[in-house]
């Protein structure tokens, strides 16, 4: 598995940064940071699934 | 035969209260079971604003933290020639290393969520406080597990680090290059400390209730005496919540 990541992308160099005035970071760091904050947007945005189901309920005089 | 005539009045026993038990098991029990009755501490149902992604990420922190700690159980058990020379090994190494990027990544947005509806609002601030020094304490048993690995990369990662905490004046007593320190950090005294904090945070959580969003908090704030469930929120004596 190492062998085939490892031809897929080529760790054998120095780190690959972003540098914006203080700010220095590594490549890895920003792509984790982006998908925490696209992660965040889709739990606020996607419904939960039998979400609506329980809320009708609940309005109906159902159990919460 | 006889007639039978009504029974004899029977004069009730005066109550008797209890003398105050001076145990402290008692006293613990009590105050326990006041604190977190069984239907609170393991409810069967939630309120209905629970129905969502943000508030998964809790639970998925735990269920990461499982894995930490199971696999770093059998790390532990084995040492590093098994570690670093076996296949099994590298793949309960890797499976280590990534559960502990998972419990970062989801504690972060579970961070990010909690800190957005404001999570320490109703006297829930232990809540807060408790999950704040859970992160800052991960971060050090994340540290110390880098540099336990015994390869070049923890040799790497130890003497960057030694700077920085030199320089703040705890290399004295936490030394990063020194292995057999920093692995009784890593797999002792950071992992209980871990535990016991998300224990007492998952127990905070089941007393105080899950925090209702900003607008269902608002509505039960100013009605005068707010129905049980009737906004989606149910009371503690229902036992629905988490």
């Amino acid at each position: 598995m190492g062998s085939v990541m490892g031809a897929i992308i080529n760790l054998n160099n120095p780190a690959h940064t972003v540098d914006w005035h203080f700010i220095h970071l590594s490549v890895a760091n920003v792509v984790v940071i982006v998908l925490m904050l696209i992660v965040f947007l889709l739990a606020i945005l996607l419904p939960f699934p039998g979400a609506a189901e329980r809320e009708a309920a609940r309005r109906s005089g159902g159990a919460s | 035969m006889s007639s039978v005539g009504a029974p004899p009045p029977v004069t009730p026993a005066p109550p008797v209260t209890p003398a105050p038990s001076k145990s402290w098991t008692v006293k613990v029990r009590e105050k326990g079971v006041e604190a977190l009755p069984p239907e609170r501490l393991l409810p069967d149902g939630q309120p209905t604003y629970v129905a969502s992604w943000i508030y998964v990420f809790g639970v998925a922190s735990i269920a990461s933290l499982v894995v930490i700690i199971g696999s770093g159980s059998i790390l532990a058990l084995k040492g590093p020639a098994w570690w670093h020379y076996t296949s099994l090994g590298l793949f309960f190494n890797s499976i280590h290393m990534w559960s502990v990027e998972l419990f970062f990544f989801v504690m972060v947005v579970h961070l990010w969520g909690k800190y957005w509806m404001a999570a320490w609002r109703g006297g829930r601030g232990r809540v807060w406080v408790t999950g704040a020094i859970t992160f800052l304490i991960a971060v050090p048993a994340a540290l110390t597990g880098y540099v336990s690995q015994q390869n070049f990369d923890a040799q790497w990662i130890s003497t960057q680090a030694k700077d920085g905490l030199n320089s703040v004046g705890v290399g004295a007593f936490f030394n990063v290059t020194n292995f057999g320190q920093m692995y009784s950090w890593h797999i002792l005294l950071l992992p209980i400390a871990v535990v016991v904090l998300v224990s007492a945070h998952v127990l905070l959580v089941r007393n105080n209730g899950v925090v209702p969003p900003f607008e269902l908090d608002e509505k039960l704030a100013g009605a005068p005496a707010a129905s049980p469930g009737g906004d989606g929120s149910a009371p503690a004596s229902t036992g629905a919540q988490s």
